[in-house]
């Protein structure tokens, strides 16, 4: 793989603005989990390392010459969806069947494909006249809706809106037309009743829920209501690091993983939350711009998507935190306990950069 | 795969007959940029509203949450007084809180339940009754709260579950405060027992100062004085988590303990009186004439109060009410018995007040008496009868021709109100719970009761206390004091005494008379009680009396006391009071199927007596 005169070329190709605001909001991140896991410093650092090997996916990641990506798509498209096949046979997990037991670790097929469906539809879009015509918009569809439905089948709702939604903002990011768009929405309010059938009781139960908490304090409700307890008794200064009583008291579930940013409200008030959701917000902008100065359809639809993914990874979570939206299994991305998003989020900013650093090079 | 993706491209690509320029590929690239500003400012809309609901939540809204936060932390505990302790007039301890072991179990930390309380079984064994309340424990508790196993462990149980911890996974043994009765029957009927607070118990007792009491009174004194006895719960604020276990301590206000209290009753005199009644079921009264103090009171046969403490097995249970003496009966207090001829002397005072006899009238005993116009014969207790009595040799000998005629002459409505001024009738007011009335007769109360005119020949019999005439040996102590105390007596109390008032107001003489009377039951040469006079340290005077069981047939011959079964055997009853001069102590006694009063009755009298008079 290595060429003559590659040592020559090499030059780390991070964006240092970006790679700054995504390390300092690790590290916050950091921070509030020593509080969420009751001190817990062996957990802290484990997380640490994580996030570690994450930044280093990060690095790799951006070192791969887009061309690579545009090429290999297919290639890790159908790979991903073949696992995504496999997980249903010989998947392993609780409850649901989500991860492939591949030795050293388990790995989740469903990560992969959070990274390649985006890929796929850029590059079957790339070099073609936009807005989409009615085919490419059916195959973009139809690309979608296999890996969509597979992870349904797990059943991972929050995974497989999360996979949608990256997917879903390709079309539009390709200039699909309004009237399309809307006429898709509305024949998807017209399918809801038939979907909600198709649900588990469980996601039922959860939706319902969220529509009116209070119906059932101790048992569905008890995660949005304890939640929004938290966030509502750090008030504007807070209590305090490590004096969140719903956390260390346990009230509040999961406090180390998806309701981690309440344990932040409670303990750093109003001021903590809008410290974090200016980390987001920059995050967002800087990828935003980093995208919008590539040159080629490719870079951008893969970009744009990839930035997507992890702001729906934000709303979904701040979302549920706050009680806005229905409780669905997504972890605040950077911040939570857990490497799996961490590593496919991070890695997505190293495509990122890596896009924009190549920027004049392409073609 | 990759040609195979070229391929489709290229035909995707020709069939479309479109080939893509550079003008268009600008336009494809400026067109994403539109959308992808168009993204960007969707996304720090959703970021600004995500902030707004954030603002409403921890600002607008920051107080509501903040209390429902601390509700969720914060617990209110309530903290168990101490009982206060029951002892006697010398400060000897009838009840008392006692250390004692015992063995919970806490869910959460055990691995198997089968094991575990097999296990716990082969070593200290589990009753029925144990594994049962264990069950119901277990359901209503949580999985971290420690549920009661077996109580009250024995120092040597105590010792093998040490021994054995390691293999009891979830056990504890725990030290905690039980209600102890160190005299247990002896005083069973008086001190009651406290036990488990059960429904009934919760509707009546005042909800808050109970929250963490286990434990109420059920019967007699500790009944009686709860209020007194229980103290003042105390209050511990307390943080929890989520599961409701507790993790530190925030606030505490101390509870305060029980009062002890300090009964009248005399141990000593207690105890010697339950000795002298042997085998005998029965009760005994004793008490203070001038401040109505209860030295001692006895219900035989007792039980014993500490097997209620915890819930009393069905098997024990079931043979205390199954049996015939009925150890659970409270004769004191609830007993009635005919008062026989002990109500001689109250109908002698009723005669000299109403001016009918004097100390020297005399009647003649035949050995029986006939009410004018009719057949039916009352008799004496002595065949052939007495002969010339006057007062005095009425009550020694206990006359019962003497008390017909007078009884006669004085009619039920006098005999009714004397028989009412002192006592009987209606309750002592003693500071227990569930004394009975007795009966008093007359003709309002056998219209309202059994709806029937007063007949002649029941005043007769009433005359020498039979009939309808009931009373409770409380009631004989207390008329028995008015007696002593020529009319002057305070209300037999435990715990609150009541000042001492006028009863009843006869003239002086008369009431010298009828002592005179009751001295010779047991000192004269004919007293029905002369056998205990040799035995006494301390002159006495009282009377003898018996109460019938199995009425006897008209014109057949009285059969012995030992020839009869003994329930069929009459009730034995003897009053008395020490010494002659300023009388200080009455006492009562009632023994059932003792035979005649003079034999079985009046000599406990005479122990509880004298060894009251060396006491007091």
């Amino acid at each position: 793989m290595l060429r003559s005169g590659f040592w020559s070329e090499f030059r780390l190709r991070l964006d240092p603005v970006l790679t700054v605001l995504l390390m300092a909001l690790m590290l916050l991140g950091l921070v509030v989990l020593y509080s969420a896991t009751d001190q817990n410093a062996g957990l802290v650092i484990r997380q640490s390392i994580r996030l570690a090997f994450g930044l280093g996916l990060m690095v790799v990641a951006c070192q791969v010459p887009p061309a690579w990506y545009r090429r290999w798509a297919p290639w890790l498209y159908g790979a991903g969806l073949a696992m995504l096949i496999a997980v249903l046979w010989v998947g392993v997990g609780r409850g649901a069947q989500r991860w492939l037991d591949i030795g050293l670790f388990w790995f989740q097929p469903s990560e992969a494909i959070k990274i390649a469906l985006p890929l796929m539809l850029a590059a079957w879009l790339h070099q073609k006249k936009l807005p989409p015509s009615l085919l490419d918009t059916m195959v973009c569809v139809l690309l979608i809706a296999l890996p969509t439905l597979l992870i349904v089948q797990q059943p991972d709702l929050g995974t497989s809106l999360l996979v949608a939604a990256g997917g879903v903002v390709v079309l539009f990011l390709s200039g699909l037309r309004w009237r399309w768009i809307i006429l898709t929405m509305l024949s998807f309010a017209a399918l809801a009743p038939l979907l909600w059938t198709r649900l588990h009781s469980y996601q039922q139960n959860r939706i319902l829920t969220f529509l009116n908490p209070e119906s059932d304090p101790l048992g569905e409700g008890w995660n949005i209501i304890q939640s929004k307890i938290a966030v509502g008794t750090g008030g504007f200064n807070g209590r305090g690091w490590l004096q969140g009583t719903q956390s260390r008291l346990e009230f509040l579930p999961e406090p180390h993983t998806d309701f981690i940013l309440a344990v932040l409200s409670e303990e750093f008030g109003f001021i903590g939350v809008f410290v974090v959701l200016a980390f987001y917000a920059a995050i967002l902008m800087r990828a935003v711009y980093l995208v919008s100065r590539t040159r080629e359809v490719f870079s951008r639809l893969l970009g744009g998507s990839l930035i997507f993914l992890f702001f729906v990874y934000f709303l979904v979570n701040a979302g549920m935190i706050s009680g806005l939206l229905p409780v669905v299994g997504v972890p605040m991305p950077l911040v939570s306990y857990g490497g799996t998003s961490a590593a496919t989020l991070l890695a997505g900013f190293g495509i990122i950069m890596g896009l924009y650093s190549r920027r004049k090079l392409m073609d | 795969m990759t040609r195979l993706w070229n391929r489709l491209q290229h035909r995707v690509r020709s069939s479309r007959k479109r080939p893509v320029d550079q003008a268009s590929l600008e336009d494809a690239r400026s067109q994403v940029n539109r959308r992808l500003g168009q993204v960007a400012v969707v996304m720090m809309l959703a970021l600004l509203i995500v902030l707004f609901r954030f603002a409403q939540l921890q600002l607008f809204e920051h107080d509501a949450f903040a209390a429902r936060a601390e509700n969720n932390r914060v617990e209110l505990q309530a903290v168990a007084p101490n009982r206060g302790l029951i002892k006697d007039r010398s400060g000897r301890v009838l009840a008392e809180n006692r250390a004692a072991y015992r063995l919970v179990v806490v869910p959460e930390r055990v691995e198997d339940s089968d094991v575990l309380l097999n296990t716990i079984d082969e070593l200290v064994g589990l009753s029925a009754d144990e594994l049962e309340r264990y069950q119901q424990g277990i359901e209503r508790a949580r999985r971290f709260q420690p549920v009661l196993l077996k109580g009250n462990l024995t120092d040597e149980q105590v010792a093998i579950l040490a021994l054995q911890r390691h293999r009891l996974q979830g056990m504890e043994v725990e030290p905690y405060l039980i209600r102890h009765y160190p005299h247990g029957s002896a005083l069973a009927h008086v001190i009651g027992y406290v036990a488990r607070i059960n429904e009934q118990d919760l509707a009546r007792l005042p909800p808050d100062n109970y929250r963490a009491s286990t434990h109420t009174g059920r019967t007699g004194i500790e009944r009686q004085y709860e209020a007194l006895l229980h103290g003042q719960s105390g209050v511990e604020r307390v943080e929890t988590n989520a599961r409701g276990r507790v993790v530190r301590v925030l606030e505490r206000t101390d509870p305060i303990p029980g009062e002890n209290i300090w009964l009248s009753i005399d141990l000593d005199l207690q105890l010697r009186a339950i000795e002298a009644m042997g085998e005998y079921s029965g009760a005994v009264v004793a008490m203070h004439i001038e401040t109505g103090e209860v030295l001692a009171l006895v219900s035989q046969p007792g039980f014993d109060p500490n097997l209620f403490v915890n819930g009393i097995g069905q098997v024990e249970y079931q043979a205390l009410l199954r049996s015939p003496y009925r150890p659970l009966f409270n004769r004191f207090l609830s007993g009635g018995y005919e008062p026989g001829s002990t109500v001689k002397p109250l109908i002698a005072l009723a005669g000299l007040d109403a001016g009918l006899i004097t100390p020297e009238t005399r009647v003649f005993s035949s050995g029986e008496y006939q009410l004018p116009g009719h057949s039916r014969r009352y008799r004496d207790w002595r065949e052939g009868g007495h002969g010339w009595v006057d007062l005095r040799a009425s009550l020694e000998q206990s006359v019962n021709v003497f008390y017909y005629q007078l009884a006669v002459e004085l009619g039920i409505d006098q005999i009714s109100r004397e028989l009412a001024l002192f006592g009987f009738g209606q309750r002592t007011g003693i500071d227990l719970p569930g004394e009975s009335d007795g009966v008093l007769p007359s003709r309002s109360w056998k219209r309202a009761t059994l709806d029937e005119p007063w007949y002649p020949g029941e005043t007769v019999i009433t005359g020498i206390g039979q009939g309808f005439t009931i009373v409770t040996p409380l009631q004989l102590a207390l008329a028995t004091a008015a007696l002593a105390g020529q009319g002057r007596a305070a209300p037999p109390r435990l715990l609150a005494i009541e000042p001492r008032k006028q009863m009843i107001a006869h003239k002086q003489e008369h009431w010298q008379a009828v002592h005179q009377g009751l001295s010779d039951v047991i000192n004269g040469p004919r007293g029905t009680a002369r056998a205990i006079a040799d035995r006494m340290n301390h002159p006495a005077a009282g009377k003898t009396g018996t109460a019938q069981v199995f009425g006897r047939p008209q014109n057949e011959e009285a059969i012995p006391a030992e020839e009869l079964p003994e329930f069929l055997r009459n009730h034995a009853l003897f009053i008395g009071f020490t010494p002659l001069e300023a009388p200080r102590i009455a006492v009562a006694v009632v023994i059932e199927h003792g035979g005649g009063g003079s034999t079985v009755a009046a000599p406990v009298a005479a122990e509880v007596l004298d060894l009251a008079m060396e006491l007091f």
